[in-house]
């Protein structure tokens, strides 16, 4: 590694603008995102929040590679990215395991993708399902798992690959608050163990504020712009339901509210009008 | 758990005596004369000549006939509609190119082809196995061609971000999820391989219990007839159940409900 690229930002959005063809002939374009610009240090972990709809998927999908912007240049460790972006694992909000595969097999699929024979990946997927709490839940099929669990493993199968960059759009909102807390908890220790860097999207300002190095908040959409960016200097580790109880964090909490609070109320006004 | 098994017993006995019932009116209408012997046979002699079938071990040869015929046209048919299916749903200009002509070729009534089919193939089994394979090619295509058009859009994005390249999601998402769709049309298609042999020999050949059936019919021996239907019941019953165990084994990874849905 050349001494720019270790300087370099992990993840670089510069200047990314996404409009979409109008799906009848005579709505205009929809403009998503506008001259978005964002940086993730190397082992940072951002959080990114927004009122609903306002393009945070969008973004996620750029950083990935799935999604080429209409104009602006996403750079990974410093060099543009084109295609798929190798170096990135993606937690999808909605269920994206193998149906036809079992938890083992689900989180072996990148390394047998990659050409690692089948014994040795399966053999690693083992070790992982243990560290994300699964041991044992080898066999079973996602629909035989419950939504935490399925959770996990997706957790494990983007994991195990070693990604540099970890892109998460709403990974727990479908879980019930009390797994919730013990996933964000989990995450954490993972991440602490072997710091990439995250992008972490969520509604949830709570959520952003006790995971994440620095929280970003987006405006509503169309056209969605950064307007604020805030640096989290809680200590850690941390405990995501005792930070929430901390002075620092409740005054932390207020000042980003005051910012997404009149997004929030934007953004209902628009879906309320369409 | 003990009410449930109970209400299984009684629901088989029920259907037992409906099928001794159909037989006992059949008999007694028949044997009083409400209904001419001559057209409508009588169950003691249909039953009694598909038993000396069995026994003179006459039918063994022809229901092989049958049933190789029909397992040639499944798996031929299946096959082929799967590879087609497969490749048109992921080249988007040759299936524009060719939707009208699928269509049409669907929409026509597929059994006036065995004439065509005894003149190109003779009046052996390769003519039967063509009829059948044109009627199980088509719900297998549509079925494969629905399959990997549904493939989740997340399902898949997850696939390539873990690397997954061009071959390797045809093989591990592709393929899967079409081949559940394929399952669920396996009971129809393998019904329609069947059809497809026991027509083709009706219209003409010198073997198979179609064979058999239009013989008697020429005879006017109406209990044959029927004897042959019997039979031919019989072994769709049976190929019917096989798939389902297969089903049950491959499609292990489905939630149960799924499945019974699909039957």
């Amino acid at each position: 590694m050349s001494a720019s690229e270790a300087r370099a930002p992990a993840l670089a959005l510069e200047r990314i603008t996404c409009i979409f063809p109008a799906t009848d002939r005579i709505a205009p374009p929809y403009t998503a995102v506008r001259e978005l610009s964002l940086q993730v240090a190397p082992g940072e972990f951002v959080s990114i929040v927004g009122p609903t709809g306002c393009g945070k998927s969008t973004l996620l999908n750029v950083a990935a590679g799935l999604l080429a912007p209409s104009a602006g240049i996403v750079r990974v460790a410093g060099e543009p990215l084109r295609g798929l972006n190798r170096r990135a694992g993606y937690l999808f909000q909605a269920e994206a395991l193998l149906p036809w595969r079992s938890a083992r097999e689900n989180v072996a699929a990148g390394l047998q993708f990659r050409g690692i024979e089948r014994r040795h990946a399966l053999q690693r997927a083992d070790e992982w399902l243990g560290r994300v709490g699964l041991a044992g839940f080898g066999d079973h099929y996602p629909h035989q798992l419950s939504g935490g669990m399925r959770r996990r493993v997706a957790l494990a199968q983007t994991l195990i690959l070693d990604p540099a960059i970890v892109l998460m759009d709403e990974p727990f909102s479908a879980l019930d608050v009390q797994t919730r807390q013990l996933m964000e908890n989990e995450l954490l220790d993972l991440w602490s163990a072997d710091r990439k860097s995250v992008v972490f999207i969520t509604h949830d300002l709570e959520e952003a504020i006790s995971l994440s190095d620095r929280v970003v908040v987006l405006s509503a959409g169309p056209a969605t712009r950064a307007i604020g960016e805030f640096v989290i200097g809680l200590a850690r580790p941390r405990d995501v339901a005792e930070v929430r109880l901390t002075r620092g964090f409740l005054e932390l909490h207020r000042e980003i509210w005051e910012l997404l609070k009149a997004e929030v109320l934007k953004g209902h006004a628009q879906i309320q009008r369409a | 758990m003990r009410r449930s098994s109970a209400h299984r017993v009684r629901l088989l006995v029920g259907r037992v005596l409906l099928l001794g019932g159909f037989f006992l009116v059949w008999h007694v209408l028949t044997q009083t004369g409400v209904l001419p012997r001559f057209f409508f046979g009588t169950p003691v002699t249909v039953l009694g000549n598909a038993a000396r079938w069995f026994t003179s071990g006459k039918i063994y040869r022809h229901l092989g006939i049958t049933l190789i015929e029909t397992v040639l046209a499944f798996g031929l048919g299946t096959a082929l509609g799967l590879v087609v299916g497969l490749w048109l749903a992921l080249a988007p200009t040759a299936s524009a190119l060719l939707e009208p002509y699928i269509k049409a070729a669907n929409a026509m009534p597929r059994v006036i082809l065995a004439p065509i089919f005894a003149v190109w193939f003779g009046l052996g089994i390769l003519s039967k196995v063509a009829l059948g394979v044109t009627l199980v090619f088509f719900i297998v295509f549509f079925n494969v061609y629905q399959g990997v058009k549904e493939v989740s859009p997340v399902v898949l994005a997850n696939a390539r971000m873990l690397g997954a390249s061009r071959r390797q999601l045809l093989r591990h998402v592709y393929l899967p999820s079409a081949t559940s769709w394929v399952f669920s049309s396996l009971h129809t298609s393998v019904g329609m391989a069947f059809v497809g042999a026991v027509v083709g020999e009706y219209l003409g050949s010198s073997a198979g219990v179609g064979y058999l059936i239009l013989q008697a019919e020429g005879a006017f021996d109406i209990n044959t007839v029927f004897a042959g239907i019997l039979v031919l019941t019989a072994f769709a019953l049976l190929l019917d159940s096989i798939v389902t165990l297969l089903e049950q084994r491959l499609l292990r990874w489905r939630p149960a409900e799924t499945i019974t849905e699909t039957r």
